[in-house]
């Protein structure tokens, strides 16, 4: 009895899909802490083409990564419909820009498949694998290597 | 048990108060303060620590403190004469004391030897004067008993097997001044009544006519029969406050009746059935001189014998003539009833929640006014008007919270004696230290990073501006230098100023020195004031061998880089022979910026009002290309680097227009001055200090960021660390240059 | 009701210390800093026992004695004083001034207690 709750819970998690361009990824909804509109962000000087700059978050200071250009796309124009994922990462908060929200998905770890071996490195760095639904095939994305390092990409 | 661990915690910091307090005493007392309650205070202090240090058995802290404690005694006592000589033992021991503190509290240990001796000189302070060592051991023997005390008599007897029942007969008669001081009978009894079975016999034979009773007289007496497997220290320690107000006689008939030939049983039911009936009639107790809690029980006990019903009338007249007096006039115990109470303590995460929500506040105003206005409303609107009262009232707010936060730099302040002793010590100067306006204030968070670089000051002034003893002399001066620490509010940020009477800043010596380290052409022509400043620079340092007290080959550049990390700034001003001053000006908070708000490549960024010399139009004739990429401009036929900040951040490649650009004259680190390049000015205000690194990271060239009346984020120059950059590239640049030709 | 104890102490520690153990206990604690403090209170309060520290600023615990003494409300309370020393010298000057009986510093919270009762009931 308890070996069974035990697995549901492990296994059973809701995740939040988007998308960037023609591809659909998706988080962990336990790290997402709310999603936005896109507002213009302040650059940072001397950061990496990903980091978009910071905007302020009810007074905190929110960097934004744009996640096309992490995962090796084109970066994005963005425009008022583009959004952002506020997630947590450790004990930071980061906001995303994606495309759009496009699901919010409840799956369970046997439906995630191994990442396919045609991915490139960069995809290789932040899918953790594949989930098939509905004849979508969506990333499922790890989120503790989408910032920079401190001071790694400092020049 | 956490409860414990926080009161532990509370004594700690009770204990550096008191070590505070023991200071200023030692000092004052030394200055020649013969006020007997300073004296007092210092006695107060070292026997605080002692007293809270037994409740957690740190036991090396009793030991010096009562050895201390002894020695503040006979100096108390007027047994001992403060001496100078004395004084500087105590303050010596002070400082051990300290250690000993900070040891129980961090772990560690004392330096065993330092302690020793110490120990040792202040036994030698007994007037009585026999040797040291001897008396060690009487100490601690003296000692013992107050440890002894505390152990309970209940553990060691339960650690004893089976004592034996032994049968008391306690005669007590109780004398008036027992119920003076407030001790009752009946709860003497029942304390008694605890210790075993009992039987009691009341003697009423004493009692006076009614017309002779001394309501508070004492006039029964009792005889209790006890039967116990309690000893007579037992029985006489329920006694032990009230035995010279009462005739007590213990007897035990323990020799006579071995237990087993008791039918114990029966004696016991016996007597159980006697205290019962004893007892209900004992309630309330017949003696009991207490007349408002008696009056409000009249009811009572009209019951038992004649005795009784006398004495609780006499009480009840006693009582009703108490209470009259009382209700009478006595308007303002209400009022006085709650008491001083005049401060409270607050969980620190609680007052800086409140600075950031204010914080949030002193934001959304100013995007509420920048609303209003981009809406185009008239100023004379009401809307505008209350605007501006909001504006107010943010403000004051945001005033009254940072004054929750702060704090008298005095907690900095008294560090530094200590450490003018070792310093003094250990340089062989004579050295008086005068503090002024230790009671200023200043935000928690900028007085926790000031120790360091005051610490590096004071011990810079001792040995680098105080002369010997020998040269002071020679110089006409008195022996003993003089170093002196102030504060003070001046416009809205912390002034501090340390400064020596000593010898001066050399200033032909600190130009040859900054010559040969390259800092400057040899034959550079620089003001006195100039001069003085050369020892900011990074890699100077003046003292011909890296000493132990100044520092390990740091300098003064690091004093002036902690304290331009705080936003502060540090100049020095010297005359020779007659001593020299290091002034410090720091914000009140860490929390909010004093800024001009500039615009570079479409980008607003706020630079430091505190780096911000002055701002001026940059003119064609005075601006000229200087190797590669690099450019100065003359201010005032001095030609200072021009860096253009949107180049620097890389907002833009190509180097801007002087012309169409504001140029702010800064002065970074070291003193050096250099230009900065921006597009425009949109004006100075205030801004709340925001983390960066709190959700990404450190960026090269950004101090941290702030929020705009627009809601949005704009970054805080690092005005230090763009002209330390520039200077990195031009440097790099003519490298390459030179190895490419 | 539970019973009231005024403690008077200049050490925060001890007051704390003396908090807790009284709690503990049941009892409801107010707190005094110094004898001139604890005679303030002891307008507002009716405590039924108090203990008292001796050596405090502003009033020591023998001026607070003679002060509680004197004053009719308040003479029949039991006043207990807070020594480190085990000496007689100091107890019996306890003593006449007036006080109930005393508790050695550091004190034992069960024996703490027990002293409150032999003077309190």
């Amino acid at each position: 009895m308890t070996e069974i709750i035990r697995t549901d819970i492990a296994s059973a998690r809701e995740l939040i899909a988007f998308r960037i361009g023609a591809q659909e990824f998706c988080v962990d909804i336990m790290s997402v802490r709310e999603i936005r509109g896109w507002t213009p962000a302040t650059a940072l000087p001397q950061s990496p083409c990903f980091v978009r700059g910071v905007v302020n978050l009810r007074g905190a200071v929110l960097p934004i990564v744009d996640l096309a250009a992490r995962l090796g796309f084109p970066p994005a124009e963005p425009t008022a419909r583009h959004v952002i994922i506020v997630a947590q990462i450790e004990a930071q908060v980061v906001g995303l820009l994606v495309d759009a929200v496009s699901d919010i998905l409840t799956v369970t770890d046997d439906l995630v498949q191994a990442t396919p071996d045609v991915a490139s490195d960069m995809a290789k760095t932040f899918v953790r694998g594949v989930l098939a639904i509905d004849k979508r095939m969506i990333s499922l994305i790890a989120l503790d290597q989408v910032l920079p390092a401190p001071e790694r990409d400092a020049a | 048990m956490d409860a414990m661990a926080a009161i532990k915690q509370t004594f700690f910091q009770e204990c550096e108060e008191q070590l505070a307090e023991l200071e200023i005493g030692l000092l004052a007392i030394q200055d020649g303060d013969v006020n007997p309650e300073t004296v007092n205070a210092v006695f107060r202090a070292v026997h605080s620590i002692k007293g809270g240090a037994g409740a957690f058995s740190l036991d090396d802290l009793v030991h010096f403190a009562h050895v201390f404690e002894t020695a503040m005694d006979h100096l108390r006592a007027g047994r001992l004469a403060p001496s100078h000589e004395v004084l500087k033992t105590m303050l010596r021991a002070m400082d051990v004391l300290a250690d000993f503190v900070r040891a129980a509290r961090d772990g560690g240990c004392v330096d065993a030897e330092r302690s020793q001796t110490l120990a040792k000189e202040l036994r030698a302070l007994d007037p009585d004067g026999s040797g040291a060592g001897s008396e060690m051991d009487d100490e601690e023997i003296a000692f013992e008993p107050v440890l002894m005390d505390q152990s309970m008599f209940d553990d060691e007897l339960e650690a004893a097997a089976a004592p034996p029942v032994r049968l008391f007969t306690i005669r007590f008669r109780p004398k008036a001044t027992l119920y003076a001081k407030a001790n009752e009978t009946a709860l003497l009894l029942r304390e008694i009544g605890l210790l075993g079975e009992m039987a009691i016999a009341c003697d009423a034979s004493a009692l006076p006519l009614l017309s002779e009773l001394d309501p508070e007289g004492g006039y029964l007496s009792w005889t209790i029969e006890l039967l116990t497997t309690q000893d007579e220290a037992a029985i006489r320690e329920v006694f032990e406050f009230v035995e010279w107000d009462c005739d007590l006689d213990i007897e035990s008939d323990a020799a006579s009746a071995a237990p087993d030939d008791i039918d114990l049983a029966a004696l016991i039911q016996k007597m159980q059935a006697t205290v019962e009936a004893e007892l209900s009639a004992l309630s309330p107790p017949p003696t009991r001189v207490d007349p408002l809690a008696e009056a409000s029980r009249k009811d009572a006990d009209a019951s038992a014998d004649p005795g009784v019903i006398d004495l609780a009338k006499a009480r009840q007249k006693k009582s009703e003539q108490a209470v009259g007096e009382h209700l009478g006039p006595k308007p303002d115990q209400g009022a006085a009833g709650g008491a001083s109470q005049p401060t409270i303590r607050v969980d620190l995460d609680r007052v800086d929640r409140l600075i950031n929500l204010v914080g949030e506040l002193v934001i959304n105003q100013a995007m509420l006014a920048q609303r209003v206005m981009e809406a185009g409303l008239a100023r004379a609107s009401g809307v505008a008007t209350g605007l501006d009262e909001l504006e107010q009232l943010t403000r004051e707010i945001q005033d009254s919270v940072m004054a929750i936060r702060a704090q008298p730099v005095k907690s900095v302040f008294q560090r530094m004696p200590r450490l003018v002793r070792e310093v003094a010590a250990m340089t062989g100067k004579l050295v008086r230290l005068v503090t002024e306006g230790e009671n200023t204030e200043v935000d928690k968070t900028v007085i926790e990073r000031l120790a360091d670089p005051l610490t590096h000051m004071i011990r810079n002034a001792i040995d680098h501006g105080l002369e010997s003893p020998e040269a002071r002399a020679a110089a006409g001066k008195p022996e003993e230098g003089l170093v002196h620490l102030s504060a003070l509010h001046r416009s809205g940020r912390i002034v501090i100023e340390v400064s020596d009477d000593g010898a001066g800043i050399n200033r032909a010596r600190v130009k040859e020195i900054a010559a040969s380290k390259g800092l400057i052409a040899a034959d550079a022509s620089l003001s006195d004031e100039e001069i003085d400043n050369l020892i900011f620079l990074p890699g100077f340092s003046t003292a011909p061998s890296i000493s132990d007290i100044s520092g390990r080959g740091v300098g003064m550049d690091v004093v002036r880089r902690s304290i331009q990390a705080l936003g502060g700034r540090i100049s020095i001003t010297s005359r020779p022979g007659r001593g020299s001053t290091f002034t410090m000006s720091l914000p009140l908070t860490l929390a909010v910026l004093d800024g001009m708000v500039v615009t570079v490549a479409g980008q607003t960024l706020v630079v430091p009002l505190t780096a911000i010399v002055e701002t001026l139009q940059p003119k064609i004739a005075d601006v000229h290309g200087f190797g590669g990429g690099a450019r100065v401009i003359a201010i005032r036929e001095h030609f200072t680097p021009l860096i253009d900040v949107g180049r620097e951040l890389d907002y833009r490649g190509e180097n801007a227009d002087p012309l169409a650009c504001v140029a702010l004259l800064v002065e970074s680190e070291g003193g050096v001055r250099s230009a900065l390049l921006v597009d425009a000015i949109l004006g100075q205000r205030q801004v709340v200090i925001k983390s960066l690194e709190a959700n990404y990271r450190h960026v090269p060239g950004i101090a941290a960021a702030t929020i705009l009346g627009d809601g949005r984020v704009a970054l805080i120059l690092d005005v230090d660390a763009v002209v330390a950059s520039s200077r990195a590239d031009s440097a790099a640049f003519e490298q390459s240059l030179a190895t490419a030709g | 009701m539970s019973k009231t104890v005024l403690t008077v102490d200049d050490s925060r520690t001890m007051r704390d210390m003396l908090m807790l153990a009284l709690s503990d206990a049941g009892y409801r604690v107010v707190q005094a800093e110094d004898g001139v403090h604890g005679l303030e209170v002891l307008l507002g309060e009716t405590p039924d026992v108090i203990v008292t520290d001796i050596n405090m600023p502003r009033m020591d615990g023998f001026g607070f004695i003679e002060g509680v003494r004197s004053d009719d409300r308040h003479r029949a309370v039991p006043i207990l004083v807070l020594t480190t020393e085990s000496d007689a010298g100091k107890k019996d000057r306890a003593r006449r001034a007036g006080a109930t009986g005393w508790i050695i510093k550091p004190f034992d919270p069960v024996k703490l207690v027990a002293a409150i009762r032999r003077v309190a009931a």
